[in-house]
């Protein structure tokens, strides 16, 4: 009998499968959101320049409510931009 | 005792002294207030995610310091309202892991966010580092000869007065006396600012960097 490896699919099987989100501030242990460092918080917004939802950044409620915070931070000493287009 | 963290936006058009002693005054004032400045951050001259007051760069700062009320930040942001040199400020009270964060950042325990600042920090020189033969009067051997005397950008050349320029010019070698410098701190001045239109239309009032004198008295 052929073995798992022998079989090939015409796809990937894994196309498809969601990989698990999980907050990325739970895991590492990140406690503090620096409202100065922009290449870490371009991460949680959009190309608009908006927030991006907790839905596809995977945060906790916790630590997306820290992050709005540290992005409004950064917008108003004109780190980030309000509004944009083509940001990233 | 609780930890604020104050960062300040300066207005870039200033000369050097003038934003060293603006820095100055509100460090001195958080000291007179018994408050302990836990750290002084010189972040420099950045460019501006979006226009303020018509400046596309400030010179940020930024203090932490200690206190053992909050008594000192009314003063101080009824300080930073009232000075025009001063284009954004921000206040904000930092809780336990802030101020963690903030040491651990000194202390470059921070290690994937040291090594994203260095590189950040790298692209910084080149950028500060501006084509001064955009202005008019400057070819590419007097902007080498500038680069020499430590002007690389439009804020540096605006800072400098007309007798430093010439001093400048006149350490470097080479004949550039015949230059006239009077013009080039005023569009310097504009580069800086990103008033590339205005730049344009002084440029050609001009005459090889030099004030036409034709057209200023038609004015």
């Amino acid at each position: 009998m052929a073995s798992r490896d022998d079989i090939k699919f015409l796809s990937n099987p894994n196309i498809g499968k969601s990989r698990k989100k999980y907050c990325r501030f739970r895991k590492f242990g990140i406690k503090y959101i620096d409202y100065r460092d922009a290449d870490f918080l371009t991460q949680f917004i959009n190309e608009q320049g908006k927030l991006l939802p907790r839905r596809i950044t995977g945060n906790s409620l916790k630590y997306q409510k820290k992050v709005a915070v540290a992005i409004k931070r950064a917008r108003h000493l004109a780190i980030l931009p309000y509004v944009t287009d083509l940001f990233k | 005792m609780r930890n604020y963290e104050v960062t300040f936006i300066v207005d870039p058009v200033l000369s050097g002294d003038e934003i060293k002693s603006t820095a100055q005054t509100y460090s001195d004032l958080i000291k007179n207030e018994d408050c302990k400045i836990v750290h002084s951050d010189h972040m420099g001259l950045r460019q501006l995610a979006y226009p303020i007051n018509k400046r596309s760069s400030g010179i940020y700062y930024s203090y932490e310091f200690e206190t053992p009320n909050g008594d000192v930040i009314p003063k101080l942001e009824l300080a930073f309202r009232r000075d025009e040199r001063i284009m954004r400020f921000l206040t904000c009270k930092l809780d336990k892991y802030g101020v963690k964060y903030n040491d651990d950042k000194r202390k470059g325990l921070i290690g994937k966010k040291k090594s994203k600042s260095d590189d950040s920090k790298k692209e910084e020189i080149p950028a500060v580092k501006d084509d001064l033969t955009k202005i008019e009067g400057i070819g590419p051997k007097i902007s080498e000869a500038l680069a020499k005397g430590v002007i690389t950008s439009y804020v540096g050349l605006a800072s400098k007065t007309v007798a430093e320029i010439k001093a400048v010019l006149d350490e470097a070698e080479g004949n550039f006396g015949a230059h006239d410098p009077s013009t080039w701190g005023r569009q310097a001045r504009l580069a800086a600012d990103g008033k590339w239109d205005e730049l344009k239309i002084l440029q050609d009032e001009l005459d090889g960097g030099k004030p036409a004198a034709g057209t200023s008295e038609e004015e």
